[in-house]
């Protein structure tokens, strides 16, 4: 018993010493999708916080990276784990839309500042008291929707067909799209949808054709976009084909071939960063991303999903040491405060996908120059200009 | 609808009613061998495909290194066993056959360069390193619980399925991937064209049912595999070794889906988990034949890829709706018409 009772004490003053080490240091706690159908954007950006700065300012900071497996119930969870085990000053996740809207409630309640990556505009729109703890990266669907709608009415084009994922990612970039292209007065003739899993599509390939549309927006991500594209070379279609920034990856070139040439999409700078002029101020930023990247993962391996993920480093680093510099401790609900606020400030920071000028209204501050076209010309991708 | 579309939709039905035919047989011979509702079916489509892949991407499949570390786990188990009972001389022979031939294939590979081999050898070479799992899945996770009520062995096959995409998303990578076609010919039929490589997946598959059918009727393997799935008890007292006939059905089963897998990659992107939905979908034709009848199991695989082919026109967004809702009517008429069987021993 008694033993027993001397073990307990020393676990519990082992423990207390350890939370008190641990306190000095900033924690930044990460939940992403590296696993599930989401993988594809998450192993990029998990791999990028092994890239992230250590130490801020001569503080030192941890980066504690969770999987939520693209599941939302684990996402939940991962973030009452980080918040009541780990203490993390910041949350940063998730990969994907759903997970990141379920995260918001516990990240608000536990008055924590979160930075999601997913695209979707839901999660810092509208703005109220519990999305005033969350902020998000990536450019908002809307923007990318534009983008195609505005290249299409320059183009002649008159009439679209869409074909997109079964899930939140193909209706969210129907909604968008279907809204701005009617208010640009294109025509939009046909509606369908496939899953990510699906061995054909044919099916909906033969009804897009026969409603013979001048182009057709496939809203899909990464390689499952390639089978609507492939069908509809294969079935003979000679439009154009948009597809979405969630491709914008090198496997997708791999898998799609030369079925892919002329296709056009909107997508992140970072995509083409070494095509960008001189006189923009995201190449600079862009290319430091892409060779460290490279440098840690081979040629080629780097994809915009990743850039998410440093971008959001960049905000923390820039808001870490602006609070640090206030004598604030880590760990503390001051602390959190501060470092929502000083997010909230950022002014004029270049990110590899465009330049952040948050306000208390726009928790994400991107402008035009965080989205360009892009063509796939010869297996590559093409800024167009 | 036009008549040309209701071919072409007809067509890429029958396709991919083929490969799901193929499954579906696979999965009443395990389920009849040996009670297995065998979930990871799918898997050696998505391993047979990407595994080919990567060994035309000139890559290292990660198939190897599952083949070896299954080698030698079994090794393990089956040294410790001729321990126990003291056959010491089978040793050798455990370790050579366990853990001798996946090193000779390891070091085939690293000998030659895959990338550069004919397509035929190259698609050999695959069937090699995902045929193995088959029978090491069951010597592995079923052969210790074979006598275990059919709940369990479903449990099990859970278990197996889940770390088997794990491994796959491991080995393959999130991003799926293409094979070269078989054949790039094409066939004017009427106003429709028809793919060389669609025309080549369904022979394969009629050629490999017939293959499958004199397997059972000829050969004394397959006597003794029917004789299994008809009553286990009796074959076992006729000679006949459950494990055997087990470890048979399951080799076939990688076999069929390895190859399936194969045959789609040209036509179709392969995920390493695309292999749970083809399979899911070979089940439902599967059910339609109530596990049992390998005819009605085909012919309901074909049911179902025609089905999605026309739904998928129709209405896109309820395909999968579609599709595993004739379950429901499926398992009720059966329900009402055949006679309950117990066999639980």
């Amino acid at each position: 018993m008694k033993i027993q009772a001397v073990l307990a004490g020393w676990c519990a003053l082992t423990a207390i010493a350890g939370a008190s080490a641990v306190y000095a240091e900033v924690n930044i706690g990460v939940s992403l999708s590296a696993t599930g159908p989401a993988a594809s954007l998450g192993i990029p950006e998990k791999n990028t916080f092994a890239l992230l700065p250590t130490i801020i300012d001569g503080q030192k900071v941890n980066y504690i990276v969770l999987d939520d497996a693209s599941d939302t119930t684990t996402a939940v969870k991962n973030t009452k784990k980080l918040i009541a085990e780990n203490k993390v000053d910041v949350i940063v996740g998730s990969t994907i839309t759903p997970n990141s809207l379920a995260m918001i409630d516990i990240a608000a309640e536990a008055e924590t500042p979160m930075i999601s990556m997913a695209a979707g505009a839901r999660i810092i729109e509208p703005m109220d008291v519990k999305r005033a703890w969350v902020f998000k990266t990536p450019q908002n669907d809307a923007q990318m929707a534009t983008a195609i709608v505005e290249h299409m009415t320059n183009n002649n084009v008159n009439t679209v067909a869409y074909i997109g994922f079964a899930d939140a990612y193909g209706e969210g970039w129907w909604n968008e799209f279907s809204k701005i292209a009617e208010v640009r007065k294109i025509k939009v003739i046909a509606n369908e949808r496939f899953n990510r899993a699906d061995t054909s599509v044919t099916g909906q390939i033969l009804k897009i054709l026969s409603a013979k549309p001048d182009a057709v927006l496939i809203g899909g991500s990464g390689t499952p976009a390639a089978l609507p594209q492939k069908s509809l070379k294969e079935k003979g279609y000679k439009g154009t084909i948009y597809q979405t920034h969630g491709v914008a990856n090198a496997d997708f070139l791999r898998v799609c071939g030369k079925d892919c040439e002329g296709t056009l999409l909107p997508a992140g700078p970072v995509l083409v960063a070494a095509q960008l002029p001189d006189s923009n101020p995201i190449k600079k930023v862009a290319l430091e991303y892409v060779s460290k990247y490279e440098a840690a993962h081979g040629k080629g391996s780097v994809s915009t999903f990743g850039a998410h993920a440093w971008d959001a480093g960049k905000l923390l680093s820039n808001a870490i040491s602006q609070v640090l510099k206030k004598g604030l401790q880590p760990g503390t609900a001051e602390f959190r405060k501060a470092l929502r606020a000083a997010l909230e400030g950022t002014q004029n920071l270049i990110g590899a996908h465009g330049v952040f000028n948050l306000s208390a209204q726009d928790h994400l501050g991107f402008d035009q120059r965080a989205r360009v076209m892009v063509k796939i010309e010869g297996g590559d991708w093409k800024l167009v200009k | 609808m036009d008549l040309q579309i209701a071919l072409l939709l007809a067509q890429d039905g029958v396709t991919n009613g083929a490969i799901y035919a193929l499954l579906a047989l696979a999965l009443v011979l395990v389920f009849a061998v040996t009670r297995v509702i065998f979930i990871p079916q799918g898997e050696f489509v998505a391993f047979g495909a990407l595994t080919l892949a990567s060994l035309q991407a000139g890559k290292l499949p990660g198939t190897l290194w599952l083949v070896f570390g299954m080698g030698v786990a079994i090794t393990a188990i089956e040294v410790a066993l001729a321990l126990n009972e003291r056959h010491l001389r089978r040793i050798p022979l455990i370790v050579l056959f366990n853990c001798g031939l996946p090193l000779l294939l390891a070091g085939f590979l690293f000998a030659v360069s895959p990338a550069t081999l004919p397509l035929p050898v190259q698609v050999c070479l695959a069937l090699i390193l995902v045929v193995p799992l088959g029978p090491m899945i069951h010597r592995l996770a079923y052969q210790p619980i074979a006598e275990a009520s059919v709940l369990v062995l479903l449990i099990v096959s859970v278990a197996v399925h889940v770390t088997l995409v794990g491994l796959g998303l491991f080995f393959f990578g999130a991003e799926g991937s293409r094979t070269p076609a078989f054949t790039d010919n094409s066939f004017e039929i009427g106003d429709a064209l028809l793919q060389g490589q669609t025309l080549l997946v369904v022979v394969c598959s009629i050629v490999l049912i017939i293959a499958l059918y004199f397997f059972f009727e000829r050969t004394i393997y397959g006597k003794a595999l029917r004789a299994t799935a008809m009553n286990r008890t009796g074959a076992r007292l006729m000679g006949i070794s459950a494990t055997l006939a087990g470890r048979l059905s399951f080799t076939l089963a990688a076999l069929i889906g390895a190859f399936s897998g194969i045959l789609i990659s040209p036509i179709t992107t392969i995920y390493y988990d695309s292999g749970f939905l083809i399979g899911l979908k070979g089940f439902v034709g599967a059910i339609v034949g109530g596990l049992a009848s390998y005819p009605v199991a085909a012919a309901g695989a074909i049911l179902v890829g025609l089905l999605e082919s026309y739904s998928s026109f129709w209405a896109s967004a309820f395909k999968e709706v579609i599709v595993f809702t004739l379950i429901i009517p499926v398992l009720l008429w059966r329900s009402l018409t055949t006679r309950r069987i117990e066999e639980e021993d």
